[in-house]
Protein backbone atom coordinates (compact mmCIF):
# COMPACT_ATOMS: atom_id res chain seq x y z
CA UNK A 1 0.00 0.00 0.00
CA UNK A 2 1.62 3.40 -1.48
CA UNK A 3 -0.02 5.89 0.88
CA UNK A 4 2.93 8.86 1.45
CA UNK A 5 1.30 11.13 -0.75
CA UNK A 6 0.28 14.40 1.09
CA UNK A 7 1.90 13.32 4.24
CA UNK A 8 4.98 14.55 3.26
CA UNK A 9 3.95 18.04 3.61
CA UNK A 10 2.68 17.56 7.41
CA UNK A 11 4.92 19.12 9.98
CA UNK A 12 6.54 18.13 13.42
CA UNK A 13 6.05 21.35 15.79
CA UNK A 14 7.26 20.83 19.22
CA UNK A 15 5.40 22.92 21.81
CA UNK A 16 5.07 22.93 25.42
CA UNK A 17 2.20 21.01 25.60
CA UNK A 18 0.83 18.11 23.74
CA UNK A 19 -2.89 19.77 23.13
CA UNK A 20 -1.95 22.69 22.49
CA UNK A 21 0.58 21.59 19.28
CA UNK A 22 -1.78 19.11 18.44
CA UNK A 23 -4.08 22.16 17.64
CA UNK A 24 -1.21 24.34 16.49
CA UNK A 25 0.13 21.67 13.89
CA UNK A 26 -3.13 20.46 12.60
CA UNK A 27 -4.38 24.17 12.04
CA UNK A 28 -0.99 25.08 10.48
CA UNK A 29 -1.87 21.64 8.10
CA UNK A 30 -4.57 22.81 7.13
CA UNK A 31 -3.26 25.95 5.86
CA UNK A 32 -3.51 28.59 9.08
CA UNK A 33 0.48 29.71 9.12
CA UNK A 34 -0.34 32.15 11.47
CA UNK A 35 -1.14 29.20 14.12
CA UNK A 36 1.36 29.46 17.51
CA UNK A 37 0.99 27.66 20.81
CA UNK A 38 0.65 30.82 22.96
CA UNK A 39 -2.03 31.56 20.37
CA UNK A 40 -3.67 28.29 20.46
CA UNK A 41 -3.54 28.31 24.21
CA UNK A 42 -4.98 31.83 24.56
CA UNK A 43 -7.71 31.16 22.58
CA UNK A 44 -9.45 28.38 23.97
CA UNK A 45 -8.71 30.12 27.41
CA UNK A 46 -5.97 26.83 28.21
CA UNK A 47 -4.88 28.58 32.13
CA UNK A 48 -6.84 27.59 35.11
CA UNK A 49 -6.23 25.90 38.25
CA UNK A 50 -8.68 23.06 40.01
CA UNK A 51 -7.91 20.62 42.53
CA UNK A 52 -10.57 18.39 42.79
CA UNK A 53 -11.77 17.35 46.48
CA UNK A 54 -12.22 14.12 47.40
CA UNK A 55 -10.03 12.85 44.20
CA UNK A 56 -6.82 11.11 44.49
CA UNK A 57 -4.98 10.25 41.06
CA UNK A 58 -1.89 7.97 41.30
CA UNK A 59 -2.30 7.93 45.30
CA UNK A 60 -1.83 12.02 45.25
CA UNK A 61 -3.88 14.93 45.16
CA UNK A 62 -6.06 15.83 41.51
CA UNK A 63 -4.80 18.88 40.44
CA UNK A 64 -4.76 20.44 37.26
CA UNK A 65 -3.31 23.85 35.78
CA UNK A 66 -5.59 23.80 32.76
CA UNK A 67 -8.17 23.59 31.65
CA UNK A 68 -10.03 20.32 30.70
CA UNK A 69 -8.94 17.68 28.13
CA UNK A 70 -10.05 18.55 24.70
CA UNK A 71 -11.43 22.30 25.05
CA UNK A 72 -8.25 24.13 23.74
CA UNK A 73 -8.69 22.44 20.39
CA UNK A 74 -12.49 22.80 20.18
CA UNK A 75 -12.51 26.36 21.39
CA UNK A 76 -9.95 27.40 19.31
CA UNK A 77 -11.42 25.65 15.95
CA UNK A 78 -14.50 27.24 16.90
CA UNK A 79 -13.79 30.69 17.26
CA UNK A 80 -11.77 30.33 13.99
CA UNK A 81 -14.71 29.04 12.24
CA UNK A 82 -12.84 25.48 11.69
CA UNK A 83 -15.07 22.80 11.54
CA UNK A 84 -14.02 19.88 13.07
CA UNK A 85 -14.41 15.88 13.46
CA UNK A 86 -14.18 14.17 16.29
CA UNK A 87 -14.84 11.01 17.23
CA UNK A 88 -15.26 7.95 20.04
CA UNK A 89 -15.20 4.20 19.21
CA UNK A 90 -16.14 1.28 21.10
CA UNK A 91 -14.47 -1.16 19.37
CA UNK A 92 -10.40 -0.96 18.71
CA UNK A 93 -11.14 -2.71 15.15
CA UNK A 94 -13.70 -0.15 13.86
CA UNK A 95 -11.34 2.63 15.57
CA UNK A 96 -8.65 1.47 13.55
CA UNK A 97 -10.27 1.13 10.63
CA UNK A 98 -11.36 4.71 10.51
CA UNK A 99 -7.96 6.17 11.45
CA UNK A 100 -6.34 3.92 8.68
CA UNK A 101 -8.33 5.61 6.05
CA UNK A 102 -8.10 8.56 7.21
CA UNK A 103 -4.39 8.38 6.89
CA UNK A 104 -4.74 6.89 3.11
CA UNK A 105 -6.96 10.11 2.55
CA UNK A 106 -4.41 12.48 3.75
CA UNK A 107 -5.33 13.69 6.83
CA UNK A 108 -3.36 13.87 9.65
CA UNK A 109 -4.99 12.80 12.76
CA UNK A 110 -4.89 14.03 16.44
CA UNK A 111 -5.57 10.90 18.87
CA UNK A 112 -6.32 10.77 22.83
CA UNK A 113 -4.03 8.54 24.30
CA UNK A 114 -2.88 6.77 27.74
CA UNK A 115 1.15 7.17 28.73
CA UNK A 116 0.85 4.05 30.31
CA UNK A 117 1.82 1.94 27.57
CA UNK A 118 3.39 4.77 25.31
CA UNK A 119 6.34 2.85 24.40
CA UNK A 120 8.55 5.50 23.37
CA UNK A 121 8.25 7.25 26.44
CA UNK A 122 10.83 6.30 29.23
CA UNK A 123 9.82 3.65 31.65
CA UNK A 124 10.16 6.50 34.64
CA UNK A 125 7.58 8.94 32.78
CA UNK A 126 4.51 5.84 32.39
CA UNK A 127 1.83 6.54 34.87
CA UNK A 128 -1.85 5.99 34.18
CA UNK A 129 -2.73 9.57 32.42
CA UNK A 130 -5.09 9.29 29.63
CA UNK A 131 -5.07 12.58 28.32
CA UNK A 132 -1.89 12.96 26.32
CA UNK A 133 -2.49 14.08 22.64
CA UNK A 134 -0.55 12.98 19.82
CA UNK A 135 -0.56 13.22 15.78
CA UNK A 136 -0.88 10.47 13.49
CA UNK A 137 0.04 11.73 10.11
CA UNK A 138 1.44 8.65 8.37
CA UNK A 139 1.77 5.15 7.98
CA UNK A 140 4.76 3.33 6.99
CA UNK A 141 4.19 -0.87 6.56
CA UNK A 142 3.34 -2.11 10.04
CA UNK A 143 4.15 1.66 11.85
CA UNK A 144 2.39 4.53 12.43
CA UNK A 145 4.17 7.94 12.33
CA UNK A 146 3.34 9.84 15.30
CA UNK A 147 4.16 13.42 15.90
CA UNK A 148 3.92 13.98 20.04
CA UNK A 149 4.68 17.83 20.64
CA UNK A 150 6.53 17.42 23.65
CA UNK A 151 9.26 15.49 21.32
CA UNK A 152 12.19 17.30 19.63
CA UNK A 153 11.42 15.07 17.04
CA UNK A 154 8.67 12.50 15.02
CA UNK A 155 8.38 8.63 16.07
CA UNK A 156 6.72 5.25 15.25
CA UNK A 157 4.43 3.39 17.01
CA UNK A 158 3.43 -0.08 15.74
CA UNK A 159 -0.46 -0.96 15.07
CA UNK A 160 -0.76 -2.65 18.10
CA UNK A 161 0.95 -0.34 20.72
CA UNK A 162 -0.96 2.54 19.09
CA UNK A 163 -4.28 0.54 19.65
CA UNK A 164 -3.42 -0.33 22.86
CA UNK A 165 -2.67 3.82 24.14
CA UNK A 166 -5.83 4.81 22.17
CA UNK A 167 -7.39 1.96 24.41
CA UNK A 168 -5.88 2.70 27.67
CA UNK A 169 -8.79 2.23 30.64
CA UNK A 170 -9.21 3.84 33.49
CA UNK A 171 -10.17 7.28 34.04
CA UNK A 172 -10.55 9.98 31.14
CA UNK A 173 -10.42 6.42 29.10
CA UNK A 174 -10.06 8.00 25.48
CA UNK A 175 -12.06 5.47 23.87
CA UNK A 176 -10.07 5.10 20.49
CA UNK A 177 -11.22 9.51 20.55
CA UNK A 178 -9.64 10.95 17.53
CA UNK A 179 -9.83 14.59 15.94
CA UNK A 180 -9.24 16.65 13.32
CA UNK A 181 -10.62 19.47 11.03
CA UNK A 182 -12.93 18.93 8.33
CA UNK A 183 -13.09 22.70 6.80
CA UNK A 184 -11.22 25.93 7.19
CA UNK A 185 -13.12 28.72 5.96
CA UNK A 186 -11.70 32.09 5.18
CA UNK A 187 -10.00 33.44 8.48
CA UNK A 188 -9.21 37.13 8.52
CA UNK A 189 -6.92 39.30 10.93
CA UNK A 190 -10.78 40.39 12.27
CA UNK A 191 -11.39 37.13 13.07
CA UNK A 192 -8.35 36.08 15.09
CA UNK A 193 -8.89 39.02 16.86
CA UNK A 194 -12.75 38.51 17.99
CA UNK A 195 -10.91 35.09 19.03
CA UNK A 196 -8.20 36.63 21.11
CA UNK A 197 -10.67 38.87 23.02
CA UNK A 198 -12.96 35.79 23.47
CA UNK A 199 -10.38 33.36 24.74
CA UNK A 200 -9.22 36.53 26.93
CA UNK A 201 -12.91 37.16 28.51
CA UNK A 202 -13.84 33.20 28.91
CA UNK A 203 -10.33 32.81 30.54
CA UNK A 204 -11.08 35.78 33.15
CA UNK A 205 -14.60 34.02 33.65
CA UNK A 206 -13.19 31.00 34.38
CA UNK A 207 -10.69 31.88 36.90
CA UNK A 208 -12.20 34.34 38.61
CA UNK A 209 -16.69 33.89 38.37
CA UNK A 210 -16.48 30.08 38.56
CA UNK A 211 -18.65 28.87 41.25
CA UNK A 212 -17.00 27.10 44.34
CA UNK A 213 -13.99 27.48 46.24
CA UNK A 214 -11.87 24.69 44.50
CA UNK A 215 -11.59 26.11 40.72
CA UNK A 216 -10.39 28.98 39.27
CA UNK A 217 -7.77 31.53 41.25
CA UNK A 218 -10.10 30.41 44.81
CA UNK A 219 -8.27 27.44 44.32
CA UNK A 220 -4.99 27.97 44.29
CA UNK A 221 -6.57 29.22 48.10
CA UNK A 222 -8.21 25.70 48.80
CA UNK A 223 -4.95 24.05 47.94
CA UNK A 224 -3.10 26.26 50.27
CA UNK A 225 -5.30 25.94 52.99
CA UNK A 226 -4.95 21.99 52.15
CA UNK A 227 -1.50 22.45 52.30
CA UNK A 228 -1.17 23.93 56.01
CA UNK A 229 -2.98 20.99 57.40
CA UNK A 230 -0.84 17.96 55.40
CA UNK A 231 2.04 18.05 57.89
CA UNK A 232 -0.33 17.28 60.87
CA UNK A 233 -3.31 15.45 58.85
CA UNK A 234 -0.63 13.03 56.60
CA UNK A 235 2.58 13.13 58.18
CA UNK A 236 6.18 14.44 56.43
CA UNK A 237 6.32 11.83 54.04
CA UNK A 238 3.04 11.52 52.54
CA UNK A 239 2.56 15.49 52.61
CA UNK A 240 6.07 15.02 50.85
CA UNK A 241 4.39 13.05 48.11
CA UNK A 242 1.85 14.92 47.60
CA UNK A 243 3.79 18.28 47.45
CA UNK A 244 5.70 16.43 44.96
CA UNK A 245 2.68 15.74 42.67
CA UNK A 246 1.73 19.22 42.72
CA UNK A 247 5.29 20.04 41.07
CA UNK A 248 4.43 17.40 38.35
CA UNK A 249 1.17 18.30 37.69
CA UNK A 250 2.29 21.49 37.19
CA UNK A 251 5.91 21.14 35.47
CA UNK A 252 5.72 17.48 33.94
CA UNK A 253 4.90 16.46 30.13
CA UNK A 254 3.78 13.18 30.85
CA UNK A 255 0.82 15.03 33.15
CA UNK A 256 0.24 17.57 30.91
CA UNK A 257 2.34 20.26 32.39
CA UNK A 258 4.15 22.71 31.05
CA UNK A 259 4.91 26.21 32.35
CA UNK A 260 1.68 27.51 31.49
CA UNK A 261 1.73 31.05 33.18
CA UNK A 262 4.81 31.87 30.80
CA UNK A 263 2.50 30.62 28.03
CA UNK A 264 -0.26 32.57 29.17
CA UNK A 265 2.56 35.63 29.02
CA UNK A 266 3.30 34.76 25.64
CA UNK A 267 -0.18 34.69 24.41
CA UNK A 268 -0.72 37.93 25.92
CA UNK A 269 2.46 39.86 23.94
CA UNK A 270 1.02 38.09 20.69
CA UNK A 271 -2.27 39.59 21.30
CA UNK A 272 -0.65 43.12 22.28
CA UNK A 273 0.22 43.12 18.73
CA UNK A 274 -2.91 41.69 16.73
CA UNK A 275 -4.96 43.92 18.38
CA UNK A 276 -2.26 46.78 18.72
CA UNK A 277 -2.54 47.39 22.71
CA UNK A 278 -0.13 48.26 24.61
CA UNK A 279 -2.06 47.16 28.15
CA UNK A 280 -1.38 43.82 27.04
CA UNK A 281 2.28 43.48 26.79
CA UNK A 282 1.92 45.08 30.19
CA UNK A 283 -0.04 42.38 31.47
CA UNK A 284 1.69 39.65 29.60
CA UNK A 285 4.57 40.88 32.93
CA UNK A 286 1.74 40.19 35.60
CA UNK A 287 2.27 35.94 34.27
CA UNK A 288 5.69 36.08 34.16
CA UNK A 289 5.62 37.13 37.83
CA UNK A 290 2.99 34.22 38.24
CA UNK A 291 5.04 31.96 35.94
CA UNK A 292 8.18 32.78 38.65
CA UNK A 293 6.38 32.58 41.83
CA UNK A 294 4.85 28.91 40.91
CA UNK A 295 8.51 27.83 40.09
CA UNK A 296 9.85 29.14 43.32
CA UNK A 297 6.82 27.61 45.17
CA UNK A 298 8.02 24.19 43.67
CA UNK A 299 11.87 24.56 44.58
CA UNK A 300 10.71 25.21 48.38
CA UNK A 301 8.31 21.95 47.93
CA UNK A 302 11.56 20.29 46.82
CA UNK A 303 12.67 20.90 49.87
CA UNK A 304 10.22 19.01 51.51
CA UNK A 305 10.46 16.01 49.43
CA UNK A 306 13.74 15.98 49.68
CA UNK A 307 13.63 15.87 53.42
CA UNK A 308 15.06 18.50 54.12
CA UNK A 309 12.45 20.75 55.53
CA UNK A 310 10.41 19.71 57.77
CA UNK A 311 9.05 22.30 60.41
CA UNK A 312 5.06 23.22 59.73
CA UNK A 313 6.88 26.60 59.07
CA UNK A 314 7.92 25.50 56.09
CA UNK A 315 4.10 24.50 55.03
CA UNK A 316 2.94 27.63 56.16
CA UNK A 317 5.65 29.60 54.35
CA UNK A 318 5.09 27.59 50.38
CA UNK A 319 0.89 27.92 51.90
CA UNK A 320 1.52 31.81 52.06
CA UNK A 321 3.39 31.61 48.74
CA UNK A 322 0.66 29.94 47.21
CA UNK A 323 -1.85 32.88 48.18
CA UNK A 324 0.46 35.39 46.58
CA UNK A 325 0.40 33.51 43.45
CA UNK A 326 -3.62 33.51 43.99
CA UNK A 327 -3.72 37.46 44.67
CA UNK A 328 -1.38 38.26 41.24
CA UNK A 329 -3.11 36.26 39.39
CA UNK A 330 -6.64 37.44 40.74
CA UNK A 331 -5.14 41.13 40.40
CA UNK A 332 -4.13 40.48 36.44
CA UNK A 333 -7.68 38.67 35.45
CA UNK A 334 -9.46 41.51 37.36
CA UNK A 335 -7.39 43.94 35.21
CA UNK A 336 -8.09 42.30 32.03
CA UNK A 337 -11.46 42.23 32.81
CA UNK A 338 -11.76 46.10 32.98
CA UNK A 339 -9.99 46.46 29.76
CA UNK A 340 -11.99 47.33 27.00
CA UNK A 341 -10.72 45.34 24.06
CA UNK A 342 -12.81 46.16 21.63
CA UNK A 343 -16.12 45.50 20.81
CA UNK A 344 -17.18 41.60 19.79
CA UNK A 345 -19.26 41.91 16.70
CA UNK B 1 11.40 32.86 33.92
CA UNK B 2 15.06 34.57 32.28
CA UNK B 3 16.34 32.64 29.48
CA UNK B 4 19.73 32.47 30.91
CA UNK B 5 17.72 31.09 34.14
CA UNK B 6 16.79 28.17 32.47
CA UNK B 7 17.60 24.71 34.12
CA UNK B 8 19.42 22.32 32.07
CA UNK B 9 19.87 19.77 34.53
CA UNK B 10 19.34 16.38 33.04
CA UNK B 11 16.41 14.71 33.73
CA UNK B 12 14.37 11.18 32.93
CA UNK B 13 14.09 12.61 29.57
CA UNK B 14 17.27 13.75 28.38
CA UNK B 15 18.22 10.98 26.23
CA UNK B 16 14.89 11.31 24.58
CA UNK B 17 14.08 14.62 24.16
CA UNK B 18 14.68 18.31 25.30
CA UNK B 19 11.56 19.93 26.50
CA UNK B 20 10.38 23.12 25.20
CA UNK B 21 9.87 26.20 27.76
CA UNK B 22 8.91 29.65 27.14
CA UNK B 23 10.97 32.16 28.43
CA UNK B 24 12.18 35.87 27.82
CA UNK B 25 15.38 37.09 26.05
CA UNK B 26 17.33 40.10 26.59
CA UNK B 27 14.64 42.19 24.79
CA UNK B 28 12.05 41.01 27.21
CA UNK B 29 10.47 38.94 24.65
CA UNK B 30 9.18 35.90 24.92
CA UNK B 31 10.92 33.41 23.12
CA UNK B 32 11.47 29.03 23.27
CA UNK B 33 13.83 27.48 24.44
CA UNK B 34 14.94 23.64 24.71
CA UNK B 35 15.55 22.85 28.72
CA UNK B 36 17.02 18.94 28.91
CA UNK B 37 15.40 19.36 32.91
CA UNK B 38 14.87 20.34 35.77
CA UNK B 39 16.65 19.21 39.47
CA UNK B 40 12.96 20.13 41.16
CA UNK B 41 10.74 18.17 38.71
CA UNK B 42 13.39 15.13 38.40
CA UNK B 43 13.44 14.63 42.09
CA UNK B 44 9.34 15.14 42.60
CA UNK B 45 9.26 12.12 39.90
CA UNK B 46 12.03 10.51 41.95
CA UNK B 47 10.37 10.23 44.70
CA UNK B 48 6.86 9.54 43.58
CA UNK B 49 9.32 6.17 42.33
CA UNK B 50 10.34 5.51 45.46
CA UNK B 51 7.19 5.61 46.77
CA UNK B 52 5.99 3.01 43.91
CA UNK B 53 8.42 0.60 44.80
CA UNK B 54 7.74 0.46 48.83
CA UNK B 55 4.12 0.05 47.82
CA UNK B 56 5.02 -3.06 45.51
CA UNK B 57 7.58 -4.18 47.92
CA UNK B 58 4.79 -4.34 50.57
CA UNK B 59 2.44 -5.81 48.41
CA UNK B 60 4.84 -8.61 47.79
CA UNK B 61 5.17 -9.06 51.64
CA UNK B 62 1.59 -9.24 51.68
CA UNK B 63 1.55 -11.94 49.17
CA UNK B 64 3.95 -13.79 51.27
CA UNK B 65 2.52 -13.88 54.53
CA UNK B 66 -0.78 -15.15 52.92
CA UNK B 67 -2.70 -11.61 53.11
CA UNK B 68 -3.21 -10.97 50.04
CA UNK B 69 -3.99 -12.54 46.49
CA UNK B 70 -1.44 -12.05 43.81
CA UNK B 71 -4.11 -9.50 42.09
CA UNK B 72 -3.30 -6.86 44.97
CA UNK B 73 0.63 -7.28 44.06
CA UNK B 74 0.16 -7.01 40.17
CA UNK B 75 -2.09 -4.22 40.76
CA UNK B 76 0.43 -1.72 42.51
CA UNK B 77 3.49 -3.29 40.07
CA UNK B 78 1.61 -1.79 36.99
CA UNK B 79 1.11 1.37 39.35
CA UNK B 80 -3.22 0.49 38.96
CA UNK B 81 -5.04 1.60 41.43
CA UNK B 82 -9.02 0.22 41.64
CA UNK B 83 -10.51 2.52 39.09
CA UNK B 84 -7.49 1.81 36.78
CA UNK B 85 -7.75 -1.76 36.81
CA UNK B 86 -11.51 -1.77 36.89
CA UNK B 87 -11.23 -0.34 33.77
CA UNK B 88 -8.87 -2.90 32.42
CA UNK B 89 -10.73 -6.20 33.78
CA UNK B 90 -14.58 -4.56 33.62
CA UNK B 91 -14.82 -5.71 37.39
CA UNK B 92 -16.59 -3.66 39.94
CA UNK B 93 -14.36 -2.46 42.38
CA UNK B 94 -16.62 -4.07 44.99
CA UNK B 95 -14.98 -8.06 43.20
CA UNK B 96 -11.72 -7.11 42.88
CA UNK B 97 -11.46 -6.21 46.46
CA UNK B 98 -12.82 -9.37 46.75
CA UNK B 99 -10.57 -10.88 44.56
CA UNK B 100 -7.93 -9.29 47.12
CA UNK B 101 -8.28 -12.28 49.65
CA UNK B 102 -6.70 -14.89 48.88
CA UNK B 103 -9.29 -17.42 49.70
CA UNK B 104 -11.34 -15.57 47.60
CA UNK B 105 -8.78 -15.82 44.62
CA UNK B 106 -8.12 -19.40 44.87
CA UNK B 107 -11.49 -20.22 43.50
CA UNK B 108 -12.02 -17.74 40.92
CA UNK B 109 -12.49 -19.21 37.63
CA UNK B 110 -9.45 -19.35 34.62
CA UNK B 111 -11.75 -16.68 32.43
CA UNK B 112 -11.59 -14.22 35.40
CA UNK B 113 -7.73 -14.80 35.93
CA UNK B 114 -7.32 -14.25 32.22
CA UNK B 115 -8.89 -10.88 32.45
CA UNK B 116 -6.99 -10.17 35.24
CA UNK B 117 -3.62 -11.75 33.47
CA UNK B 118 -4.33 -9.57 30.31
CA UNK B 119 -4.68 -6.05 32.28
CA UNK B 120 -1.26 -6.95 33.94
CA UNK B 121 0.54 -8.20 30.76
CA UNK B 122 1.44 -11.59 32.44
CA UNK B 123 0.41 -15.17 31.86
CA UNK B 124 -2.26 -16.74 34.19
CA UNK B 125 0.28 -19.06 35.30
CA UNK B 126 2.51 -16.49 36.57
CA UNK B 127 -0.55 -14.65 38.03
CA UNK B 128 -1.39 -18.04 39.62
CA UNK B 129 1.96 -19.10 40.79
CA UNK B 130 2.81 -15.80 42.45
CA UNK B 131 4.13 -16.83 46.18
CA UNK B 132 5.56 -13.19 46.83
Amino acid sequence: MNIDFQTEEFRHVQTAHCENGVTTALLRYHGLDFMTEPLAFGMGSGLFYIQIPFLTINNGPAISFRTMPGAIFKRTCKSLGVEVTRKKFSNPEKAELFLEQKIREGVPVGCQVGVFHLTYFPKEYRFHFNAHNLIVYGQHDDNYMISDPVMEGVTTLSRQELSRVRFAQGPLAPKGHLYFPEKVGKIDDDLIRKGIVKGIRRNIRDMISIPGNFAGVNGIRYTSNNIRKWRDKLGLKKAGLYLGQIVRMQEEIGTGGGGFRFLYGAFLEEAAAYLQDERLSTMSEEFTKSGDLWRSSAIKMAGVYKGRLTEQKDFDEIADMLLNIRSVEKEAFLKLSKMNLGKLV
Amino acid sequence: MKKEDLPQEPGALFRLTRELCYVKNEEGKYETALSRGWNVKKEALDSAWDEVNERVEEARKAVENGDKSPVYYFMELRLMDLPVLSGYTGFFSFFIKRHFKPSVFKGLSDKKLEKYAKAFDITVDELKNFKG
